[in-house]
């Protein structure tokens, strides 16, 4: 059967245009018309080129294997190096080109270990009046090692803030072992040697009787039996500053 | 012209345009911005971060670092991570504060405040939720979720117009004044394809944040996951974050 000439270019121009619409939809406008994909792609792309700012443990660890192995081996293991040291990818990728900053004051190691409430139980922390004032941490401690060298030798140590309030007082030039017994064992387990304080009043006794032989102590001198009952004598007088009342 | 040629002219008019159009990006040497091939597949990764709320000492180093980063412009309120004080009180109020401010370190450790019965800090940053609600109010759809689980803003699409700051629970968002356009944690999404750590945890002292991949079957933060008792933030909007915080307190929203 022959159809119509009529039917047959109807078919042709219907066909045409259903080619047109195809080509127009599948081929000539670009995806990102319809959907979405193709801008995301593009912008995740844009981002996966961003530059890289930190270098990573792993990096520094080529070329400063031993600073990471003492690293590694003490407190600070779990810190990276980019903590302290400050983004060093530019270091990492032209050694001379960024020498990376090695910080040595206070306030780099305060961040983390100044006293702070809410700070979580057992992190160490120091007052930083309390702990050496003004003395840089790096002389003591190595940043990469933090564990102190050796059990501290003076007292100023840990009583820094006591230390600091005896210097401005009469007491100034009087040594902590004078009034205090200090075990040897206080130096490395200090709540287990505790120091002793003075149990009677004869420690004071020694100096501030009359006729004592230091002429600054014999102008407070007491007398012993007449004053404070039965009081040890730190107990109204604070004798790290005694001339603050108590 | 009659109406023959007119419509033969017509017919091939279409064709004709259709096919230079076609061929003017081409000439012009650039349509599509070229995919650079990469063997990272996106869809085998499911990117997420562990908070160990116990561990976090407010140092404010990760805050430094992701500045330091992304870009993030250097004044202090703009962040894509930021760490929280809480103080919680004898009379149950709640006090939150945000320490990442640069004020600097005080000289000497504050005084205790007696009324406190607990207090602790929480680091904070876009949550990465599985089901975004920044993405659905977008209406230029220039922020969207990645096939690894990252929520990403499309610079170039996006209009400024901080619907998606309104709609995000977690207020991590903000509006670059540089490029007038939204702006969020992005993971590190430059990093971590290519393997890296994000920088906040890279330089995390005491390893309170826990980067990892959550379709990873011998990961860190699958095993994060597994020991820990796992919260999340406001979990009641159903929006399934995956920042997964450990021993988070009660009092945290």
């Amino acid at each position: 059967m022959k159809l119509p000439e009529q039917v047959t270019r109807l078919g042709i121009v219907i066909a045409v245009i259903v080619a047109v619409v195809l080509l127009l939809r599948f081929v000539i406008l670009p995806e990102s018309l319809f959907s979405a994909r193709p801008h995301q792609a593009a912008a995740a792309e844009r981002e996966m080129a961003k530059p890289l700012r930190h270098a990573g443990v792993a990096v520094c660890r080529e070329c400063h294997e031993e600073q990471f192995e003492l690293k590694y081996g003490g407190k600070h293991r779990t810190i990276g190096c980019e903590n302290c040291h400050g983004p060093a990818a530019s270091h990492a990728a032209d050694e001379n080109a960024a020498k990376p900053p090695l910080p040595r004051e206070r306030e780099a190691c305060l961040a983390c270990h100044g006293y702070d409430s809410s700070r979580p139980n057992g992190f160490p922390q120091v007052d930083p009046l309390e702990h050496r004032p003004r003395k840089k941490c790096v002389t003591c401690h190595d940043p990469h090692d933090p564990v102190p060298p050796k059990a501290p030798t003076e007292c100023t140590g840990c009583h820094g803030r006591i230390e600091h309030t005896k210097a401005m007082s009469t007491h100034a030039l009087l040594p902590c072992a004078s009034c205090h017994a200090v075990d040897a064992q206080h130096m490395t387990e200090p709540r287990l040697a505790l120091p002793t304080k003075p149990d009677s009043r004869e420690v004071c006794g020694r100096c501030h009787v009359p006729g004592a032989t230091d002429p600054a102590a014999s102008k407070v001198s007491v007398d012993m039996a007449a004053h404070g009952g039965t009081y040890v004598c730190w107990e109204c007088h604070y004798a790290h500053l005694p001339e603050g009342r108590k | 012209m009659n109406k023959r040629e007119f419509l033969k002219d017509a017919i091939l008019f279409f064709p004709a345009a259709a096919t230079l159009q076609a061929l003017a990006p081409a000439a012009e040497g650039k349509a599509e911005p070229a995919t650079t091939p990469t063997d990272y597949d996106a869809t085998r990764h499911w990117y997420g971060m562990g908070i160990d709320v116990d561990k976090c000492i407010g140092c404010n180093r990760c805050v430094e670092a992701c500045k330091a980063e992304n870009n993030v412009p250097d004044e202090p309120f703009y962040f894509r991570t930021w760490i929280e004080r809480y103080q919680i009180h004898e009379n149950g109020e709640t006090r939150v504060e945000c320490i990442s401010t640069r004020a600097g370190l005080p000289e000497q450790a504050p005084p205790e405040d007696p009324s406190v019965v607990r207090t602790f800090f929480v680091p904070k940053l876009c949550n990465q939720c599985a089901h975004p609600p920044c993405v659905q109010v977008c209406p230029v759809g220039a922020t969207f979720q990645t096939q690894d689980g990252v929520v990403l803003v499309d610079e170039k699409r996006c209009i400024g117009c901080r619907y998606c700051i309104q709609a995000c629970p977690y207020g991590a968002r903000y509006l670059n004044p540089r490029t007038k356009t939204a702006d969020k944690c992005t993971f590190c999404y430059h990093r971590i394809t290519e393997g890296l750590l994000p920088a906040c945890v890279e330089v995390c002292p005491t390893e309170a944040r826990i980067f990892g991949d959550l379709k990873g079957k011998a990961d860190r933060l699958v095993r994060f996951h597994r020991v820990n008792q796992i919260s999340v933030l406001k979990p009641d909007l159903n929006t399934e974050p995956k920042v997964l915080y450990a021993q988070l307190d009660g009092e945290v929203r």
